[in-house]
């Protein structure tokens, strides 16, 4: 009976390593979004491109979308920015932008110099939108079904990896689920 | 040395200054509102520079934040609606005192069991070791005759 108790600490030593080891390689900066599983947040905003124009969260209804929110003045926006072409042109996704604390002069010289790899970009001068949606650092890309409910939010640069790994199994549930 | 002592000081008024101006400048009703204020911002946690609490931080979005709390107490909002409105954009990773519930009740329950494990073990020694005391080892009748013999020739001599 006492022998049993021996092997307390070992068994105690067992399940803080599984825990530590657990934790290893997790990004702790990394945060899952609050609104995974709801609806994106009412929003009317312009058009980026088309002054005027509003847009409302009826965008992401239909087809699933990939929402990326970047910015002129955010360095790793400009590190994917090649791979989100190669998403739109080469894998058909549909990306739509949420221009986030920007202006729009620079922002469509961006586009114009760079390509442009969003079917729409809303434009958030204020970051009203981004606020509601508890974005806290460019680049972000969200994974929205075809309801319009955010199911996925990476943080950080969208990369080939990324889109292998994470995003593009969601999209193909997603779209699937919804046909 | 003394120049590197005299900058650092220097960079921590200066810093001091720009938080306090920040609060003046926004001006409050009362002293109690801005007390208020100044608690629910050291409360509430920065998502972008993670151990800040919005009141230290100078991130963007701590700013934001800041702004959503001083306007939604202008609103007349309370403590509860504010920090529930924040939690419900950035998740409950903002608070610092995480509520009570499924996900984190382990959290909560931690200290308590591990001070109950504690007591357990401590209760369980004593409880054994006396129980040892107990079962020391008691003459039988002849021993104890043999005892009394020996120690009587002792006071003898």
């Amino acid at each position: 009976m006492k022998r049993v108790f021996l092997f307390v600490p070992l068994i105690l030593v067992v399940v803080l390593g599984i825990v530590l080891f657990a934790g290893i390689g997790k990004d702790p900066t990394r945060l899952e979004s609050a609104l995974i599983g709801k609806t994106v947040p009412a929003f009317t905003l312009d058009d980026l491109e088309q002054p005027g124009t509003k847009l409302d969260a009826g965008v992401f209804l239909g087809q699933v979308s990939l929402l990326n929110v970047w910015g002129t003045w955010c360095p790793a926006c400009r590190d994917e920015h090649d791979d989100l072409l190669w998403l739109a042109q080469e894998q058909g996704v549909r990306i739509i932008g949420l221009n986030y604390k920007d202006n729009r002069e620079e922002a469509l010289g961006w586009l114009e110099r760079l390509g442009n790899p969003y079917e729409r970009t809303i434009y958030d001068p204020k970051g009203t939108l981004g606020f509601d949606l508890g974005v806290y650092g460019a680049p972000e890309t969200y994974v929205i079904d075809t309801d319009g409910v955010v199911r996925y939010r990476h943080v950080g640069v969208v990369n080939e990896k990324v889109w292998k790994e994470d995003l593009e199994p969601l999209v193909k549930q997603y779209r699937e689920d919804a046909s | 040395m003394t120049r590197l002592v005299v900058l650092i000081l220097l960079a921590m008024s200066l810093a001091f200054q720009a938080s306090a101006d920040e609060a003046n400048a926004q001006g409050f009703e009362s002293l109690k509102e801005e007390q208020r204020y100044r608690d629910l911002t050291a409360e509430l946690r920065c998502p972008k520079c993670q151990n800040q609490n919005i009141a230290d931080s100078n991130a963007p979005i701590a700013k934001d934040m800041r702004d959503r709390v001083y306007r939604m107490m202008q609103d007349g909002a309370s403590n509860d609606e504010i920090v529930g409105d924040l939690v419900d954009r950035f998740g409950e990773f903002v608070r610092y005192k995480p509520e009570v519930d499924r996900r984190t009740i382990l959290l909560w329950a931690t200290p308590a069991i591990a001070v109950g494990v504690g007591l357990l073990a401590v209760a369980g020694i004593v409880i054994r070791s006396r129980r040892r005391n107990d079962q020391a080892p008691s003459l039988t009748a002849d021993e104890q005759a043999r005892v009394n013999r020996l120690l009587a020739d002792k006071d003898r001599e």
